[in-house]
């Protein structure tokens, strides 16, 4: 009882916490946290707790983006229906990719979702309403209920939030229901299931469409707060990096994701200085140039995971602070 | 002039002979994907950044040391698997009693990693290597004017194929590489080193990746990023062929380059999809790939 | 300890995973002996045979070869001690023909030469017959020849045998009787594990009952008789 209460005053304070952040730091790259905080939750939900590792997830992400883009630079449509058309959009594909993949296991699973993202990924490259290569720049952000200007990002920034919390709630909600609990069976042992009855695909499929439009929400917020919408959000390097956010985070743990996207976003960002204040800490020049070389850094921070740390952050830490906490209360 | 489908001869035959070109290389890399698989249950997603170390080591070897194309086809795909074991025994080797999605992850590290160092280097734009001067040039054969060096990748690489698949399903050598693939447990219960035969299975897995770099060198844009691209459609050539057979794996990978050739004929637009597209309808029909024997 | 025990098991623990399996095994094989190790199904016999060879996870514990110890060396060097194992399911290689099945397993022995492949077509002449067809497309009995057949050639002196009985015809049955009869008389030391009693019985020189991952009895086969009651009721028969 008390292990709850004190879940929800960390939550509550979570969220006054984010109310109060854009004070002091800038909107726009706490928006693009959420917005990715939010993708990694989503994928999370497909592979940690349905077990399937989808490897063109960036379909979802870069897709929606493109629709809701479109829809609010060409078509003039609202906010709200504009984010809908991209959520839409991608629950679409994700019916479409997932359809098709569900129908292998394991590691081919994996690839299908892989080589088909590839596939929509050269579709969008050639595709005139995207901009190929140039991308689609210029995007409005409209108004929310034809009253709120989210042209001024601190208003942005609370819808944003907003959203993103409510996405965040309901995906606690799924995987803590009937639905979740089958899923974790499915990954656990998935004979099981089908020995209990359980139409093991239908599960699996609605668990991608989920996660695909989870994914679409993100991406569609994103390009409202960006602006903007280019092809390397539907490149599978972006794939790779969701998977990464979830295994630094920790695969399978509800706040894993979270803490994934913002190591990795921060990271990104600030390569370029840790470098430097690595180079003059060691005295190693090499370091300096590590600005440049953000995917070789990822794809280390990928090695040393697989092979020291699979359990992510959130997954080797939670263990230890639930002792600490039972050593305390004694 | 003669006229298929409104199409000229000529220029039918030369883009059959470069889709069957990319076939060649799909087959290559397909070929030692199913091989690591097999044995590792390990998806080599660092074979197409290994495929780009050969063309980088034939275009090094060259640009460097003056080192010839024709010595470069065996020194780079005996450098890089080397360079190959050593990532098995220092790396891949600790996942083996894991599920095999983390062989996939890491992988995909090094690749990344491999991609990074080497456009960090060179950055993005391509080396250009010139064909060995005896393979230069056209022959006019009448019906249409043969590149020489495309059509010396089409022979090299289906020599290559053949020769393993020959030494895979033929020889006593291939019967422990068959066996092992079957149940290592029992290869290794009567007596076989087993985890050399992984290390020796993997770093030939990537000789051919290495290999098919070299020979790539002349004909595709040497750039840190040629291997993934090239990778992704390896695997879905392996979806729809299966990785379970050898010979399925190489007649897929040459079979999808001929569709992908002709596809670039009629269908231009499509060219860059056909395979993903070839691989939909499979997945919709025939579930199980082609040459489906999985495991 | 005498080089006249060929295998001597003492406190053998396995695990697969985190299941714990075998809870301290002991049982001694002398050169020559033939040894049947008998139980209900469960009790970890077939455990036992793959843990001696490492093919389970975790084992503690003491496995001496001729002498040598081997709890913590890889499979692949444990066989080469002298040890030949025929599995359960037979493993044959369904990729491989059956005479590449039978060419398989290397020479596991310095000093014994094991048969060589014409001594083992005349002693199996229905191998010799189906050598080129697919290993598993030959009848049970004749995959249960070639499982063992493919270790004879090795030169291994320990063979390790799982359930060589299983599902087979009772005139195959037989044959594999007399088999083990000829390689008793050769010298070979031989531990089965045989849920058929009436198979194992006029050919073990010792038995051992496994129960719950440990041997909790040992019988001679002169003992046979008096024993069978204790037996019946230890096997649930």
């Amino acid at each position: 009882m008390e292990q709850k209460v004190n879940k929800k005053i960390a939550y509550g304070l979570a969220l006054v916490a984010l109310c109060v952040l854009p004070l002091y730091i800038y909107p726009v790259f706490l928006m693009k946290l959420l917005c990715l905080a939010l993708f990694a939750c989503a994928f999370n939900l497909l592979v940690g707790y349905t077990g399937l590792l989808s490897f063109g997830h960036a379909t979802f992400l870069g897709g929606a983006g493109y629709f809701t883009g479109y829809a609010l630079k060409s078509l003039g449509l609202p906010f709200e229906l504009s984010v809908l058309a991209g959520v839409g959009g991608a629950a679409l594909l994700g019916l479409a990719m997932g359809g098709l993949a569900i129908r292998r296991q394991g590691i081919y699973f994996t690839m299908i979702t892989l080589a088909l993202s590839q596939m929509m990924f050269f579709i969008f490259l050639q595709a005139p309403f995207t901009g190929g290569e140039d991308g689609m720049q210029g995007v409005p952000r409209g108004w929310l209920a034809g009253m709120l200007n989210l042209g001024d990002d601190m208003n942005l920034y609370y819808v944003i939030l907003a959203i993103t919390v409510a996405a965040f709630a309901f995906i606690v909600r799924v995987i803590h229901s009937p639905f979740g609990q089958v899923l974790r069976v499915i990954k656990e042992n998935e004979p099981r299931a089908i020995s209990l009855g359980y139409d093991v695909s239908r599960y699996k499929l609605l668990a991608f469409v989920l996660s695909a439009a989870l994914s679409g929400l993100a991406g569609a917020l994103k390009t409202v707060v960006l602006g903007l919408e280019t092809l390397s959000d539907v490149h599978w390097t972006m794939s790779g990096m969701v998977v990464l956010m979830t295994l630094v985070g920790g695969l399978g743990t509800l706040l894993g994701p979270v803490v994934g996207a913002i190591l990795i976003v921060s990271l990104e960002n600030r390569l370029g200085e840790i470098g430097h204040a690595l180079a003059r800490f060691s005295g190693i020049e090499f370091f300096g140039t590590l600005g440049q070389s953000v995917t070789t850094v990822i794809g280390f921070i990928f090695v040393v995971c697989v092979l020291a740390f699979r359990r992510g952050l959130v997954g080797e830490l939670a263990p230890m602070l639930q002792r600490l906490g039972r050593m305390r209360r004694r | 002039m003669i006229l298929v489908f409104g199409i000229p001869l000529q220029v039918l035959l030369t883009q059959l002979l470069l889709g069957l070109v990319n076939g060649a290389f799909y087959a290559m890399l397909s070929l030692g994907l199913a091989i690591i698989f097999g044995l590792l249950n390990v998806i080599n997603f660092a074979h197409g950044a290994l495929f780009m170390m050969g063309a980088f080591a034939a275009w090094m070897g060259l640009e460097y040391l003056g080192i010839s194309y024709w010595a470069m086809l065996v020194i780079a795909p005996l450098l890089i698997g080397l360079f190959g074991i050593l990532i098995e025994r220092t790396l891949l080797r600790w996942l083996y009693r894991l599920d095999h999605l983390y062989g996939l992850l890491l992988t995909f590290g090094i690749t990344l990693i491999l991609e990074g160092l080497f456009r960090a280097y060179y950055g993005v734009s391509g080396q250009p290597y010139a064909a060995p001067a005896l393979l230069s040039g056209a022959t006019n054969l009448g019906f249409m004017v043969l590149p020489n060096y495309r059509a010396w990748v089409v022979v090299a690489s289906l020599v290559v194929c053949f020769a393993t698949w020959y030494l895979i399903e033929r020889t006593r050598m291939g019967s422990y590489l068959r066996a092992g693939t079957e149940r290592p447990d029992m290869v290794e219960a009567f007596g076989v080193n087993m985890p050399r035969m992984v290390m020796l299975t993997y770093g030939f897995g990537v000789a051919l990746a290495a290999l098919a770099g070299v020979l790539a060198a002349p004909v595709m844009q040497i750039t840190p990023l040629m291997g993934s691209n090239l990778i992704i459609t390896v695997f879905a050539v392996v979806v729809i062929g299966g990785m379970g057979s050898i010979m399925g794996a190489i007649l897929t990978g040459l079979l999808l380059g001929i569709i992908e050739g002709l596809t670039r004929v009629f269908y231009p637009e499509l060219s860059a999809t056909m395979v993903f597209i070839i691989m939909a309808v499979v997945l919709l029909l025939r579930p199980a790939g082609l040459f489906g024997r999985e495991k | 300890m005498s080089a006249d025990i060929a295998l001597a098991v003492e406190g053998l623990q396995a695990w697969y995973g985190e299941s714990h399996v075998l809870h301290g095994v002991d049982f001694h094989v002398r050169r020559g002996e033939v040894v049947t190790l008998l139980g209900r199904n469960g009790a970890g016999r077939t455990t036992v045979l793959r843990a001696i060879l490492g093919l389970t996870g975790q084992r503690k514990g003491s496995v001496r070869i001729g002498g040598v110890e081997a709890i913590r060396r890889p499979t692949y060097r444990i066989a080469h001690l002298g040890v030949g194992y025929c599995p359960e399911e037979r493993a044959i290689f369904s990729s491989l023909s059956a005479e590449e099945n039978l060419l398989l397993p290397p020479r596991v022995s310095r000093s014994d030469a094991g048969m060589s492949i014409e001594a083992i077509y005349a002693m199996f002449p229905n191998l010799a017959e189906r050598r080129h067809s697919p290993g598993t497309r030959l009848s049970g009995g004749e995959q249960q020849m070639l499982a063992v057949a493919r270790i004879l050639r090795t030169g291994a002196r320990l063979l390790l045998l799982d359930e060589i009985s299983e599902g087979l015809a009772p005139i195959i049955v037989q044959a594999l009787a007399r088999m083990i009869i000829a390689l008793k008389e050769q010298g070979y030391t031989i531990v089965m594990v045989e849920q058929n009693f009436r198979f194992a019985a006029p050919l073990a020189d010792r038995f051992y009952v496994v129960e719950h991952g440990r041997v909790v009895t040992e019988i001679g086969a002169s003992e046979l008789e008096e024993k069978t009651p204790m037996l019946n009721e230890l096997l649930g028969v």
